[in-house]
């Protein structure tokens, strides 16, 4: 089934996902989106080192 | 600064004499960005957040891309199929895509809810939204010159909304030919171009003030009759009258 | 003065946001952030690429289908002398199909192209490969010989008794009138099965070969090959569009690309990709054009989450 060119590699495996009623995620999109929902948070209530006040 | 006299630094000598085209092109580069607006060494004091790191975080991961892709492409399609160190600059090439959108779109929905485009920054919004329009198809074009399984599928199922708007001939998604002319010099070229531009747009207007602020706030206030002080002076506390009077 | 301060115009006026800021600054150093920023994303992906590395499911053949779905292909072979197949039926810019393109109301963009790729599913997926064989069959004659009516009566007849055969196992298929066609499609498997139809098929006898439109047109127009994507949630109707193979993430960014395929109306629209593509760019010149319309760009003066940003600042004021 595979030609020399690929060799070496394997099988992707068949992947986690999830979802009900026609909605589907796959896992590695939802961790993605999680992701940037935490940046955005962190970056609004995270406190910001203060800087040299210059002037 | 040198021997020459100077009027100001940052501003040429020959500002208001330039009558050729090259010499108001410059005044007028010049005129709109100052070296030291160009590269900064301050900035308001209300640009004191971690909402602001994300659009160097997205350029950060844009060099990485580019870098990646360029050691990619020089060993040819086949190389990171075959190759363990291949198919390591080839994961490195999709994550900094991934950490790219991420920051970009992090970015995105900050920059929205502090209404950044206000005061004469709409084509800052506009060239931000553009590059992420031409990164998302310049990605699109990265998965479809992977040359296995996924790119096989994605360039069959793709090639139906292409030619439904007339364009599947040109973006074949099945001729990787024309997809490395996309994928390696047009669209990379056009990312970078409207990345700059944005960029430019960002240093040329500055970083728009927070939404509520005001010509009485003690940031303001304070720095006019800072303006005599001398260097090193720093702010009293604030009072709570003068916040109060503000209201 | 607040609220003339918290104008949200794109405009450039003479308030605050328009005039170069002449308040407190703080120190900043853009070339170190620059480099900090390198560094750390560097590190970030470095180390997930490390972790996580990539996926890299092998493309599939002609051959590895011959071999895995016999039936599937010999159905498909069938469909595509007969002129049945779904590329046969495409439109431009494969074929002049008519009645075939997608049209948004009046308007037919898929017609724009005309036939700039032309594909001729019978000649060029069965009878022109087969003709390239060091001896073709001799059925081949037959076929060639043949009006387009009984082209089209021995293809559509043997696809039928395919299709009600047990297995739909072309061995098992019952007695009729099929002219060259069984001939013709069980040497087109025996040749895919040998592997030489790859190549025929991607580079028609030329050397140099980078378009791969006529294999795929074939590989689709099977079963085989939509049930490996289907088997990989990556079909349109499953997000397949924002999905990886694997748990890698994709292009989650399609996210509303992909919806759109998942709901009415566009979900058993004929014309679903040309209304999907015509609504992602209305979408997408709203959010760009945002600053300009009213109600939408209010809306973060009305949700303040930008007291979050500029905490300090309002703090200090």
């Amino acid at each position: 089934m595979t030609g020399w060119l690929v060799a070496s590699v394997g099988t992707v495996g068949e992947g986690t996902y999830f979802g009900w009623d026609g909605f589907t995620i796959q896992s590695g999109n939802l961790i993605v989106i999680v992701v940037m929902i935490i940046l955005f948070v962190l970056a609004l209530v995270l406190p910001f080192p203060g800087g040299k006040r210059r002037k | 600064m040198s021997a020459h006299a100077t009027p100001r630094p940052g501003t040429p000598a020959d500002e208001t004499d330039a009558h050729t085209w090259t010499g108001r092109a410059r005044r007028w580069l010049l005129k709109k960005l100052p070296p030291d607006k160009l590269l900064p060494e301050d900035q308001p004091s209300y640009v004191a957040s971690w909402s602001y790191v994300f659009g160097m975080g997205a350029i950060a991961s844009l060099l990485w891309i580019v870098i990646s892709g360029i050691v990619l492409g020089l060993n040819g399609p086949q190389w990171y199929h075959v190759s363990s160190l291949g198919s390591f600059v080839n994961s490195t090439h999709l994550w900094s895509v991934e950490f790219f959108f991420i920051f970009m779109v992090v970015h995105l929905w900050l920059k929205f809810w502090m209404a950044a485009w206000r005061g004469g920054r709409a084509l800052t919004w506009i060239t931000g939204v553009l590059s992420f329009v031409v990164s998302i198809v310049a990605a699109f074009t990265g998965y479809l010159l992977q040359t296995n399984f996924d790119s096989q599928w994605i360039a069959f199922e793709a090639k139906d909304a292409l030619n439904a708007v007339g364009v599947g001939a040109w973006f074949n998604a099945a001729n990787v030919g024309q997809l490395f002319t996309w994928h390696i010099t047009l669209l990379p070229l056009a990312v970078g171009a409207v990345v700059v531009l944005h960029v430019l747009l960002v240093r040329v207007h500055g970083v728009a003030p927070p939404l509520e602020a005001a010509e009485s706030d003690a940031q303001l206030l304070h720095n006019r009759r800072e303006s005599t002080q001398p260097p090193g002076y720093t702010q009293p506390p604030e009072s709570t009258e003068s916040r109060d009077a503000v209201r | 003065m607040t609220r003339k301060s918290s104008s949200i115009s794109w405009r450039k006026t003479d308030d605050l946001a328009s005039r170069p800021w002449t308040g407190s600054v703080r120190e900043y150093d853009l070339i170190k952030e620059l480099i900090i920023g390198v560094v750390v994303v560097g590190l970030l992906v470095l180390g997930v690429s490390a972790i996580f590395g990539s996926p890299d499911e092998p493309s599939v053949s002609l051959k590895a289908w011959a071999t895995a779905a016999p039936a599937d292909f010999v159905a498909t072979a069938t469909k595509e002398l007969a002129g049945t197949s779904d590329s046969a039926g495409y439109g431009p810019p494969y074929n002049s199909t008519p009645d075939a393109t997608q049209k948004v109301g009046p308007v037919d963009l898929q017609s724009l192209s005309g036939v700039r790729l032309p594909v001729d599913n019978a000649s060029d997926f069965v009878t022109a490969p087969l003709a390239t064989l060091p001896s073709p069959p001799a059925d081949l004659a037959l076929w060639t010989a043949g009006t387009d009516q009984q082209r089209s009566d021995w293809a559509a007849a043997y696809s039928i008794a395919l299709a009600a055969a047990p297995d739909n196992d072309p061995a098992k298929v019952a007695d009729g009138d099929y002219g060259p066609v069984p001939a013709l499609t069980g040497a087109l498997l025996d040749m895919a099965r040998q592997g030489s139809l790859d190549g025929v098929l991607q580079s028609g006898g030329n050397f140099y070969n980078m378009d791969y439109t006529r294999s795929l047109l074939f590989l689709g127009d099977g079963g085989y090959f939509p049930g490996l994507a289907a088997s990989q949630h990556l079909s349109g109707d499953q997000w397949g569009v924002m999905n990886e193979t694997g748990d890698t993430p994709g292009q989650s960014w399609l996210w509303l690309f992909s919806l759109l395929y998942q709901v009415e109306p566009f979900k058993s629209a004929p014309n679903a990709d040309a209304l999907v593509v015509i609504t992602m760019l209305v979408l997408t010149a709203l959010l760009a054009f945002l600053p300009f319309i009213p109600g939408l760009r209010s809306l973060p003066r009305k949700i303040p989450l930008h007291r979050l940003v500029w905490k300090d600042y309002y703090r200090n004021r």
